[in-house]
C-alpha cells in the first residue's frame, strides 16, 4: 500500500470525484425541497425541479409581457457590457501604470504609495459618492469596478515587472536599447500573459462590485433582477440566475486561461521545463 | 607591469579606483591599463569584489573614487552597445526564439520607434543573425525558445546575441560556471576562436583558475592584502598579480 501522499486517482475516478460535491449538494437540495413541499405544496423558498423549469422558461425563453423582451438576455447583455468596460479599463490602467511603476524608479516613487493606499479604500464605502458624482447611470457602475479592481492589477503588474531578472534589463541596455524599446520588446511581451492571469484573478471581485452596484441602482442587469424578484421571494428565478452568473464566470475564466496558453506558449512550456516535468 | 602589446594609448585606463558600500570597502586603489584586443581573465576568492568591478565596467555601478577612462573619455554611466555582456544566467530573452534573440540588436538599432524590422530589411537582419548563429553552432536551433536549449546552447546564444552588436568590449561574469566540464571545453574553444576572429577586448570573471590561464592573454588576481581582524570591513581587494600569458597564434 502506497503512502496516502502518493496515491492519485485515475482519470475516470478524478472526474467522478470532481462531480461528487455537486451531486451531493444537488441531492441534499432536492431532499429538503421535497420535504418542504410535503408540508406546503405552494412553497416558494426551495422550489422543486418543475418550479425551477417554469422559472427558467419564464425568464429565458418567454418574452416579458410588459416590455416584449426576454429578460435574461437583456439582463445578461447589460451586465456583461458593464463588466467588460470595468475590467477592460482596469486592465488598460494595469498594464500602463503597472509597467511604468515597475520599470521606472521615477514613476514608481509617486505611483506605488498612491496605488497602495487606493487599494485599501473600500470601494463599496464610496459607492454613494460615485452615484452623486457620476449619476445613477452606467458610468458610476463602471467606475466602481475600476476602483475595486484596477489597483490590484496595477500592483500585480508592477511586481511582475520587478520580477524580470535585472540581468535581462542590463543585457537589453548592452544591445543599445532605449527605455521605450525595452518596454516594447522586453517588458510588455513578458508581462502581457501575466496581465491575463491578473484579470482572471480579479474577475471574482469585479462580479461582486457589479452586482452590488446593480442591486442598488439599475433598470436592468443580473444583479438588479435578483434583488428585484427577492421581494416576491421568487427563488425559482434567483437560483437559476445565480447558476447562470456562475456559469458565465466559469466560461470567462476558462476562455482567458485557454487563450493565454495558446498565445504565450513560450511561457507555459518554459514553466513546465523549469518544473522538470 | 602590463603586456606590451602596442605602443598605442590604452583603450581602458583605470587610476586609483576605490569602491565602497557605506563602511564596507570592496576595492581599494586599483590601477590598470588595458589595450584593445586583450583578453583579461579575473580570478580571486569569493566575495573579494570581482563582480563589483565587473559591474563598474558595465556601467551599472559608479566608482566611489578614482578615474576610469574608455578611449581617453570618462567611463559611460550606464550599459551601452559598446560593451557586450554575458552573465552566468538570464542573459537571453525567454519570450524570443534563438533567431529573434540574435536579431534583436539589428531591429532596435534599425527601428528606434517600433524596434521591429519588416520586409527586405528584416530579411537582411535575419541573414546576419543566422550567420552569427552558425558561427556559434546554433544554426539548427534558430526557431527554438531558450527553455528548449541546453545550458551550453543558451550561453552560445547569449554570445551570438551580444556579438551581433560588434561590441568593443565583451564582459563575461562566470559565463561557463554553470556548465558541465565537457561542454565547458567546447565553449572555451568557441570563445577563443570568436576572440581571435573579432579581436574585441574581453574581461572574463571566473572561479576556474585553469580557465583563466587557458583562455586569457592576461590574468588578474584580486585579493585582500591587508586585513584588520577587528574591522574586516575596513580594507578592500587589490590586484595582487597581473600576469601576461602566452596566447596561441
Ligand atoms: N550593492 C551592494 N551593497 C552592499 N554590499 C555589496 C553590494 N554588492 C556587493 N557587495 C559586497 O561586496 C563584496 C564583493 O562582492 P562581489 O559580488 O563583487 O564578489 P565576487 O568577487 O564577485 O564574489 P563571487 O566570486 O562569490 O561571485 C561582498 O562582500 C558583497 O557583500
Ligand atoms: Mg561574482
Amino acid at each position: 500500500m502506497k503512502r496516502l501522499v502518493n496515491q492519485r486517482p485515475s482519470r475516470g475516478a478524478a472526474l467522478l470525484l470532481a462531480a461528487l460535491p455537486f451531486i451531493v449538494l444537488f441531492a441534499l437540495y432536492l431532499q429538503a425541497s421535497a420535504e418542504r413541499h410535503l408540508e406546503n405544496p405552494e412553497d416558494r423558498l426551495l422550489p422543486g425541479i418543475s418550479q425551477l423549469v417554469a422559472g427558467v422558461n419564464q425568464v429565458a425563453f418567454e418574452e416579458d409581457r410588459r416590455t416584449g423582451e426576454v429578460i435574461l438576455w437583456v439582463d445578461t447583455l447589460a451586465s456583461l457590457e458593464r463588466l467588460a468596460w470595468g475590467v477592460g479599463v482596469s486592465a488598460l490602467f494595469g498594464i500602463v501604470f503597472g509597467t511604468l511603476a515597475g520599470m521606472l524608479p521615477l514613476a514608481r516613487a509617486p505611483l506605488s504609495p498612491f496605488v497602495s493606499v487606493l487599494s485599501l479604500v473600500p470601494p463599496m464605502a464610496i459607492l454613494p459618492i460615485l452615484f452623486i458624482v457620476f449619476g445613477l447611470d452606467e458610468l458610476s457602475k463602471i467606475v466602481l469596478i475600476v476602483l475595486g479592481v484596477a489597483p490590484f492589477i496595477i500592483r500585480d503588474i508592477q511586481s511582475r515587472v520587478l520580477e524580470i531578472p535585472v540581468e535581462q534589463l542590463v543585457k537589453a541596455q548592452s544591445l543599445g536599447m532605449s527605455s521605450w524599446q525595452i518596454a516594447l520588446r522586453v517588458v510588455l511581451p513578458q508581462v502581457t500573459p501575466r496581465l491575463v492571469d491578473s484579470v482572471r484573478l480579479s474577475l471574482g471581485s469585479a462580479w461582486i462590485f457589479l452586482i452590488s452596484a446593480e442591486a442598488i441602482a439599475a433598470e436592468q442587469g443580473l444583479g438588479y433582477r435578483i434583488f428585484l424578484v427577492r421581494r416576491y421571494m421568487a427563488m425559482d428565478v434567483i437560483l437559476p440566475y445565480v447558476a447562470w452568473i456562475t456559469l458565465l464566470a466559469f466560461v470567462m475564466d476558462r476562455l482567458l486561461a485557454w487563450g493565454n496558453r495558446r498565445a504565450f506558449g513560450w511561457l507555459y512550456t518554459g514553466r513546465k521545463a523549469e518544473e522538470g516535468a | 607591469m602590463s603586456v606590451a602589446m602596442t605602443a598605442a594609448a590604452p583603450q581602458i585606463s583605470i587610476r586609483r579606483l576605490w569602491k565602497s558600500y557605506g563602511e564596507r570597502v570592496v576595492l581599494e586603489n586599483l590601477s590598470l591599463d588595458v589595450h584593445a584586443g586583450e583578453f583579461v581573465s579575473i580570478v580571486g576568492a569569493s566575495g573579494c569584489g570581482k563582480t563589483t568591478f565587473f559591474r563598474m565596467l558595465l556601467g551599472e555601478e559608479q566608482p566611489s573614487r578614482g578615474e576610469m577612462l574608455l578611449d581617453g573619455k570618462p567611463w559611460p554611466q550606464e550599459p551601452g552597445a559598446d560593451r557586450g555582456v554575458v552573465f552566468q544566467r538570464y542573459s537571453v530573452f525567454p519570450h524570443l526564439t534563438a533567431l529573434a534573440n540574435t536579431r534583436l540588436f539589428l531591429e532596435v538599432s534599425g527601428a528606434p520607434l517600433l524596434a521591429r524590422l519588416f520586409g527586405a530589411r528584416r530579411r537582411a537582419a535575419d541573414e546576419r543573425a543566422m550567420a552569427m548563429l552558425e558561427a556559434v553552432g546554433l544554426a539548427d536551433s534558430a526557431g527554438k525558445y531558450p527553455h528548449e536549449l541546453s545550458g551550453g546552447m543558451q550561453q552560445r546564444l547569449a554570445l551570438a546575441q551580444s556579438l551581433v552588436a560588434q561590441p568593443k568590449i565583451l564582459l563575461l561574469d562566470e559565463p561557463f560556471g554553470a556548465l558541465d566540464p565537457g561542454i565547458r571545453a567546447d565553449m572555451h574553444a568557441l570563445m577563443k576562436s570568436l576572440w581571435q576572429r573579432h579581436r574585441f577586448t574581453v574581461f572574463m570573471v571566473t572561479h576556474d583558475i585553469e580557465e583563466g590561464f587557458s583562455l586569457g592573454s592576461r590574468l588578474l588576481v584580486f585579493d585582500r592584502v591587508r586585513n584588520d581582524p577587528q574591522a574586516p570591513q575596513r580594507y578592500g581587494a587589490r590586484i595582487t598579480y597581473d600576469l601576461p600569458l602566452r596566447t596561441d597564434p
